[in-house]
């Protein structure tokens, strides 16, 4: 079997909970695997980071570069070639940053690629067996990856439980020598933080959410109405701000805001795992729409098939009455 | 400013529900309406946006079989100068790397400053533009929700979470993959369709573009629905009922207050 690589993510010290579900899924492929962690980084913080990975990993290789400031996946990319054996696996997240390396990375390294990968049924030789979701979740594939010639896969979040045993005991080796030239002809500037909004939805204990469900911007008028009967906040998906009938601030998702309501009612939404990825605190879900097989029922506890347009305003004259 | 914009022909998730099959191996695909991928319609406006402030034209690019050309015609309504299909038979099989590749031909053949795709498509992958990028060596972003034009530069930001963004300054030639919500695409109505109805979209195949489709490493094998547990209790009943039933429910979770 091919040597396994996990990418870090890590800020301010911190690990991203990825960190130790890539091990986790690591053991999908090969349950003997001995997955190395490579983590990539510059400052006083970055022993501390490796250590912390060590627990979780046999093997840390460790990249200190005083040009790698932020994790800038062009840079990144030209370490992970220049360090990286011929025909390894490498996993890493699928988020922005691995969204943005891991194509370039495939290529560069000749081998193969399958992002957003969900499950690992296993290997058979160099043939991965992986399960992906198509049509933002509606149905799922299993998708076929010879890796021979090495595999870059891009794991969701979220999609692999933690590998918490903290019992590799690991050591860590400095690569940082290897890293070789990282000019490149695409410059990172800063990061500018999102505007805040009229309302904090990231405080709300209930929100109504809306999807592109509500069809229409003057439909919102019936998200707002039900939210005042009920005390609680109107929240949507991407779409609505997308089309401009909402603030960014109001966005729930992976791109939005992250949002910890007891309750929390999506009207009209689908219930991609960009959107779902918003929603922490286990919250109690109700989710209306006009597709019993939407996949948000799959992930609410509560469902309900109805059109949001009649329903929402006889919901709304129901809780006035109480 | 001479852009190429790679527009992908998918199933129109709002006009179908996604669906198995009886044999449970396949979406059905009976009735199925098709239309330009989201995020390609979102790339075209932008490009039409650039080119609108400093001269250019837009060129879209699409790897498909014949039907696809409806896609093309309908982005060149919205303003694009030219179409090109890629169609052949050696395609079909391909995976994100053999389309990132017979895009790199066309690329190869033209003389293109930018390079938009979309961030992802039907599929989710969000593959092909950082793929492409890298086969023609130059600089990628995806998920980019900014673009300004500085000579033979590009200041463009990408959309990381919580709604922020990072800055990159980008020298031209690159690709960039675009997200959604960058801009507000213009409506296209019959009128404006009928009007490029008989401009000619060449048709490229793979011998036409001098290549050799690389055997796709990843193949899907089936669709199918996984067994997800118990799901959602699902209320059912009369409006009536439903509503009471919920309105409990909110009461004892604190969904009113
Ligand atoms: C990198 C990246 C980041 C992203 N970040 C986010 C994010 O932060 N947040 C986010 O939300 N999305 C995000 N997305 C987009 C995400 O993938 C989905 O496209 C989006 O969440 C879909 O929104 P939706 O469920 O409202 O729309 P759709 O998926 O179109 O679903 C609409 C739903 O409404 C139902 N419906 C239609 N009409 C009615 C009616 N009258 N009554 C009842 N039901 C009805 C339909 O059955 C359907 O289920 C991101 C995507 C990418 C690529
Ligand atoms: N068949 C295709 N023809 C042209 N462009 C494509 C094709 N498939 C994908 N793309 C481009 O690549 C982007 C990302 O698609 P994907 O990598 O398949 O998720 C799309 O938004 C398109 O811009």
């Amino acid at each position: 079997m091919a040597q396994i690589f996990s990418y870090i993510l890590h800020k301010d010290g911190a690990l991203d909970d990825t960190a130790l579900e890539l091990a986790a899924a690591a053991k999908k492929i090969d349950a003997s695997a001995n997955p190395t962690a490579i983590v990539v980084g510059s400052g006083d913080g970055l022993d501390a980071v490796c250590t912390k990975v060590a627990a979780s990993y046999g093997e840390v290789w460790k990249v200190a570069n005083e040009a790698i400031t932020y994790p800038d996946a062009e840079m990144i990319r030209k370490v992970l070639v220049n360090i990286l054996p011929a025909e390894s696996i490498v996993l890493i997240a699928h988020e922005h940053f691995g969204m943005d390396l891991a194509p370039g990375l495939s290529i560069k390294l000749d081998s193969a690629l399958a992002t957003d990968v969900v499950a690992i049924e296993g290997a058979d030789g160099a043939t991965l067996k992986l399960v992906r979701q198509e049509f933002g979740g509606a149905v799922s594939a299993h998708v076929t990856c010879d890796a021979a010639q090495g595999a870059v896969l891009t794991l969701r979040p979220g999609s692999f439980g933690a590998d918490e045993s903290q019992s590799a005991g690991g050591t860590v080796v400095d690569k940082s020598s290897e890293a070789g030239d990282l000019t490149a002809q695409r410059k990172y500037l800063e990061v500018v933080e999102a505007e805040a909004g009229d309302v904090d939805i990231t405080k709300s204990e209930v929100l109504v959410s809306c999807g592109r469900g509500i069809e229409d911007e003057e439909n919102l008028e019936i998200a707002f109405d039900l939210a005042k009967a009920m005390g609680a906040d109107v929240s949507c998906s991407r779409p609505i701000v997308d089309a401009k009938w909402l603030p960014k601030a109001r966005q729930v998702g992976t791109s939005g805001q992250t949002v910890k309501p007891k309750v929390y009612m999506a009207c009209g939404i689908s219930g991609s795992f960009q959107h779902m990825g918003g929603i922490k605190g286990n919250p109690f879900i109700i989710a209306i729409n006009k597709n019993p097989k939407a996949p948000i029922f799959q992930v609410a506890d509560v469902g309900i098939v109805a059109d949001i347009l009649e329903f929402l305003p006889e919901l709304t004259e129901k809780i006035e009455e109480l | 400013m001479e852009i190429l914009v790679c527009v992908k022909r998918v199933p129109d998730t709002s006009e179908n529900e996604i669906e198995l099959n009886s044999a449970g191996n396949d979406i059905d695909r009976d009735d199925l309406v098709y239309s330009v991928n989201e995020w390609d319609n979102y790339a075209v406006e932008e490009a039409l946006q650039i080119v609108d402030k400093v001269g250019g034209s837009v060129t879209v690019v699409s790897v498909g079989d014949e039907e696809t050309e409806e896609v093309l015609r309908r982005e060149m309504a919205m303003g694009a100068e030219k179409g090109l299909l890629l169609s052949d038979d050696a395609f079909e099989e391909a995976d994100g790397r053999g389309i990132a590749t017979a895009l790199k031909a066309a690329v190869d053949k033209g003389n293109y400053d930018l390079i938009l795709t979309g961030a992802q498509a039907d599929d989710g992958a969000g593959q092909v533009g950082g793929m492409l990028a890298a086969m023609l060596d130059v600089p990628f972003a995806s998920l980019v929700n900014t673009i300004e034009v500085d000579g033979d530069k590009l200041k463009v930001g990408r959309e990381i979470e919580g709604g922020n963004q990072e800055m990159h300054e980008v020298s031209l030639p690159c690709v960039l993959s675009i997200q959604t919500g960058i801009n507000e695409p213009r409506y296209v109505g019959i009128r404006g369709i009928r009007k490029v109805a008989s401009v000619e979209i060449p048709t490229m195949g793979a011998g036409d573009l001098g290549l050799d489709v690389p055997a796709a490493k990843v193949k899907r094998l089936d669709y199918f629905l996984p067994d997800m547990g118990e799901g959602a209790e699902m209320l059912e009943g009369s409006t009536e009922e439903i509503i009471d039933k919920l309105v409990e429910l909110l009461k004892a979770k604190g969904g009113l207050k």
